[in-house]
């Protein structure tokens, strides 16, 4: 059933945004990874996940925000049963889970993932908002676990915040090469450094914004 | 229908020959093999997927030619699109371009209302995008947004239905051939492309607009252009036309069709990217393979109209 869906979703992204990954500083592997991108559409991951083999497709999934997908039934329903997203509580008062431990219970599962280091959907003008420090700790707690910068591109103009229906635009995920915390790197310098590398990836040119 | 047999097989032999040749020449040169044959073994890997596509659509008739060419105009709109400056709020107006205007205006071929479908986009759609983004409220770089889009329309469905509407034209004598007339068409149109490109690699030394495209070359272009109208006049046992006829409507349909080529580069251009998409192995995008065909039709069916019914 997840499966299905799965496929169904990747065939209906490719459909629509005849998406084609461009692997440019990796390729497909076998590693365990956990793959960082600008996030400013639902489709994000949708989009993300279409470009990755069957197989690590499979075995990968995307982590979002618990206080949005777990608001209703319907999205409720379809974050944990359809998608399999690794639900997390962003508001760190009220929690009742450390956002952390379900995320390393995931790879400890041997599940990929696909991680929004800015935490929330970019409704700015800025390509790309400040990092968060969830994909620091991570990293830290996980080092042998790659981190994938993967730049999307146009997901955001076809389904952009609070619509339902997408319309037709030709998109890209760029891949970039991994990542890694250096030695004695400290939290906002290494932060800093991930950011850079996946704006790096970013098209030049003004036409595919 | 012995014509179309005839067409279609003669076009098998073509890239029979064509493949050959390439196959060779892959086979002689040194390795590694350059990229302008890469390219050109990838190309003539598509012409026959593109073959097949339209000789599919001619076995379902009418309707056939109607489909490929509605999923040709979504494809196209889709590439145009992508390069344009478009805001949230014009969500709807898009979503309405793809899901309303391209069925709607392809509908009205189907059914031959030649003074709806010919207005349709020109006039109504021209109208509602403005009012529908003006009642939105979003006047950030409104008449930008509005024209873009419009001419998206314009280019990627409005001259694009043209081509199968020509099976819509009632010519005396020419009843129940309208297929052949659009077999005509594209196979001046695309010879055209080709020719100017062989001549151009063959020939090319004075650029005609080095700005737009360092491709295109008066050698090309006049090379290309006499030899697609030869090629017109030589298929001229298609269509209801004259050998002579049949010749110059195939020399208007190229130059139409060069002009098409090189707006096109231009938009390119100014956008920054090399090729509209990447659909189609070797060529590009789809709009990399037809805006020759976009501004051909319209002229081409207009004079079709106008003096053959």
């Amino acid at each position: 059933m997840q499966s299905l869906a799965g496929a169904c979703l990747a065939g209906l992204a490719r459909a629509i945004t005849g998406v084609i990954p461009i692997w440019l500083g990796t390729r497909p592997s076998q590693n365990q990874r956990i793959y960082f991108a600008n996030h400013a559409s639902h489709g994000d991951f949708i989009l993300l996940a279409s470009c990755l083999e069957p197989e690590e497709r499979a075995r990968t999934r995307a982590v979002a925000g618990a206080d949005y997908w777990r608001s209703n039934r319907i999205r409720r329903v379809m974050a944990e049963d359809l998608l399999r997203t690794v639900l997390v509580e962003r508001n760190w008062v009220e929690r009742t889970q450390d956002p952390l431990e379900i995320m390393l219970k995931a790879l400890d599962d041997g599940q990929s993932l696909i991680f929004f280091p800015e935490g929330t959907r970019n409704m700015s003008e800025d390509p790309l908002l400040r990092f968060r420090s969830g994909l620091y700790n991570l990293a830290v707690a996980r080092p042998g676990v790659e981190l994938v910068p993967c730049w999307i591109e146009n997901m955001s103009r076809v389904l952009p915040k609070g619509m339902l229906l997408p319309v037709p635009l030709l998109c890209r995920v760029i891949f970039g090469a991994p990542i890694a915390v250096e030695p004695d790197e400290d939290r906002t310098l290494f932060l800093h450094r991930a950011r850079q590398a996946l704006l790096d990836l970013k098209p030049t040119n003004g036409a595919w914004r | 229908m012995a014509d179309i047999y005839r067409l279609f097989i003669g076009l098998i032999a073509v890239l029979c020959a064509a493949s050959l040749v390439s196959g060779i020449l892959t086979w002689r040169s040194s390795k590694p093999t350059s990229s302008t044959l890469l390219n050109l073994n990838a190309r003539i890997r598509a012409w026959w997927v593109m073959v097949a596509a339209i000789s599919l659509a001619f076995v379902f008739g009418r309707s056939g030619v109607i489909i490929l060419f509605t999923l040709i105009s979504f494809a196209a709109l889709r590439e145009y699109v992508t390069l344009t400056h478009t805001r949230r709020s014009d969500h709807w107006v898009l979503i309405g371009m793809f899901l309303i205007v391209i069925p709607l205006q392809y509908y009205l071929v189907w059914t031959n209302w030649y003074g709806l479908y010919s207005i349709f986009i020109p006039v109504y759609c021209f109208l509602a995008m403005p009012a529908l983004a003006a009642l939105w409220g979003d006047t950030s770089r409104f008449l930008e947004r509005i024209s873009e889009q419009q001419w998206g329309l314009m280019l990627s469905v409005y001259c694009v239905s043209h081509v199968p509407a020509l099976v819509t034209l009632e010519i005396p004598g020419n009843e129940g051939r309208g297929l052949l007339l659009i077999a005509f068409l594209i196979a001046t149109v695309q010879g055209s492309d080709v020719l100017q490109y062989i001549f151009g690699k063959l020939f090319g030394r004075n650029r005609i607009s080095p700005n737009v495209s360092p491709s295109k070359t008066w050698e090309g272009l006049i090379g290309g252009i006499g030899s697609a109208s030869l090629l017109g006049a030589s298929l001229f046992w298609l269509t209801p036309f004259s050998p002579l006829e049949a010749g110059v409507l195939a020399g208007i349909a190229c130059i139409m069709g060069f002009l098409g080529g090189l707006v096109a580069s231009a938009i390119k251009r100014d956008r920054g990217v090399k090729d509209w998409g990447h659909m189609i192995e070797g060529h590009g995008g789809m709009l990399d393979r037809t805006d020759s065909l976009i501004f051909a039709a319209p002229v081409f069916f207009h004079i079709v109209r106008y003096a053959w019914t």
